[in-house]
């Protein structure tokens, strides 16, 4: 569905993908995991085309993304941290995606929106907002157009056990539709029972892109996270 | 367009900036244009004012304006819409918000006054355009300069280049080469300052020879006031193109 193919971006000096080929399937439950600055949110944002790749191409559904904007229908973004105009509130917020994305076939998604309880406070100004509120807002938007494909960037960081959970079932259900989602999170353990592939990032390289059972084999490891340490060790061992 | 537009505009205008700055200028003008008992006096001290204050307000108002609504640009540029829209939306957004102040604050008591002649017409339309020049190059620096502090000093830079330094170096330049013929030179020169375009504009219509400065008295000794006036025009529509034209093609390729 999305195929990423030698993607290379520099910032500068900095080389935050380095020839990055890989792709991402339907009904499949990504974990992109990686050190601080891996390059894991430059790869996502590279999907999205707010990161525009110095060399290489990518495409989503065979049509290459570049100076393309219509696919962008088909995605949902959470961002890390999402931010929002402080003046608005939730409401309006919503109303303008609604408006701005005007996908009059489809039926927003507002289950979300209910289960967070969220609709008690719409009137609520986004400036005031907590760090987990806001979390939430942006998880209602990422679902609200059911999109085909969810990009989940730290989806669980700053929201409490309950609405993680919410949301995790959220992730679930939706991966059930066969739908892909790709997720980063440091929190490996919440994500075992979520993902069906990892994808390992490390210095802006891909290093491993394994389905869950290639990657339990090669480390001998159940937990996603003893797997990813045991990974990093033997790196550097090497 | 229009519906990205009528977002941005419904922000502007409840920016509490907007609306001290459109006060600003109605109290202003009407001062200037109760006191005076001279019209083309009040209107000179009203054209200084406007070419001193107006791309002060714009550049600082659509500079950070555009630093404040970098979280609104990122959640739009994630979203199915074109970057050029998203662009071209705050472009307009910023621009008629301010020219809605500007008409607000000088055309209206300039009405009221009756003061709306040829004259007044015309600092009205080139009011109106040094805002859209100004916006622009604001939405210039805005995209080049990622800094917000930084971008903001660049601004400040930008208005003190048009409003004072230009000038200072231009009668720097007309001393030390007064010895050659470099009237028409002048001319092209002045219309590297939209500032200067709207000044020499009104003037021409004023008839204040003695006010004009030497930029304005050679514009009409080598272009006349029609012909003047039109390459005056042009210069100024160039000068609104150009600025959002580079800034938005930066625009369409940047990382966010």
């Amino acid at each position: 569905m999305i195929i990423a193919s030698n993607i290379t971006k520099h910032f500068g000096k900095l080389t935050a993908l380095d020839q990055v080929s890989v792709s991402f399937n339907r009904g499949t439950c990504v974990a992109l995991i990686g050190p601080n600055g891996s390059g894991k949110t430059t790869l996502i944002k590279t999907i999205l085309g707010m990161v525009i790749p110095d060399s290489g191409f990518l495409t989503f559904n065979d049509q290459n993304i570049l100076r393309s904007w219509q696919y962008r229908e088909k995605i949902g973004y959470m961002p890390q941290i999402g931010r929002y105009p402080e003046h608005m509130t939730i409401g309006q917020l919503f109303a303008m995606m609604k408006d701005i994305r005007n996908q009059q076939s489809l039926v927003a998604d507002e289950t979300l929106v209910h289960e967070f309880g969220l609709h008690q406070q719409l009137n609520k100004r986004l400036g005031t907002l907590s760090g987990g509120t806001r979390q939430k807002v942006s998880a209602c938007l990422s679902f609200m157009f059911q999109p085909d494909v969810l990009i989940l960037d730290e989806p669980t960081a700053g929201l409490d056990p309950v609405s993680a959970d919410i949301l995790k079932q959220k992730i679930d259900a939706v991966k059930a539709q066969g739908k892909l989602v790709i997720i980063t999170s440091h929190v490996l353990s919440e994500l075992d029972d979520l993902v069906t592939h990892v994808a390992y990032m490390q210095d802006g390289k891909l290093l491993h892109h394994l389905s869950t059972e290639e990657w339990h084999e090669q480390t001998g490891e159940e937990r996603l996270s003893r797997a990813m340490t045991h990974l990093l060790q033997k790196r550097a061992y090497v | 367009m229009f519906k990205l537009l009528k977002y941005v505009l419904a922000d502007i205008l409840r920016n509490r900036v907007l609306i001290a700055y459109t006060i600003l200028l109605l109290l202003l003008s009407s001062t200037l244009l109760l006191l005076d008992d001279n019209p083309a006096k009040a209107m000179l001290s009203l054209l200084n004012l406007v070419l001193f204050v107006l791309p002060l307000v714009c550049l600082m108002f659509a500079t950070i304006y555009l630093y404040n609504s970098s979280e609104f640009i990122e959640l739009l540029v994630s979203q199915p819409v074109k970057r050029k829209k998203i662009w071209m939306s705050l472009y307009w957004g910023i621009s008629v918000a301010l020219s809605c102040a500007f008409l607000v604050g000088v055309a209206l008591p300039m009405i009221l006054f009756g003061m709306f002649n040829m004259t007044g017409i015309t600092l009205i339309v080139s009011g109106t355009f040094l805002t859209w020049v100004f916006v622009g190059l604001s939405l210039l620096t805005g995209v080049w300069v990622r800094d917000k502090a930084r971008g903001i000093g660049t601004a400040i830079l930008l208005w003190l280049y048009f409003a004072l330094l230009f000038d200072g170096l231009v009668l720097f330049a007309l001393f030390q080469l007064s010895d050659y013929p470099i009237e028409k030179a002048m001319v092209v020169v002045s219309m590297f300052n939209p500032v200067d375009l709207s000044r020499i504009q009104v003037l021409l219509h004023l008839d204040e020879s003695a006010m004009m400065g030497y930029t304005g008295a050679v514009f009409r000794d080598f272009l006349g006031t029609t012909s003047g006036t039109i390459v005056a025009w042009i210069a100024m529509l160039v000068w609104i193109w150009w600025p959002i034209y580079l800034a938005g093609r930066r625009f369409v390729r940047k990382d966010l």
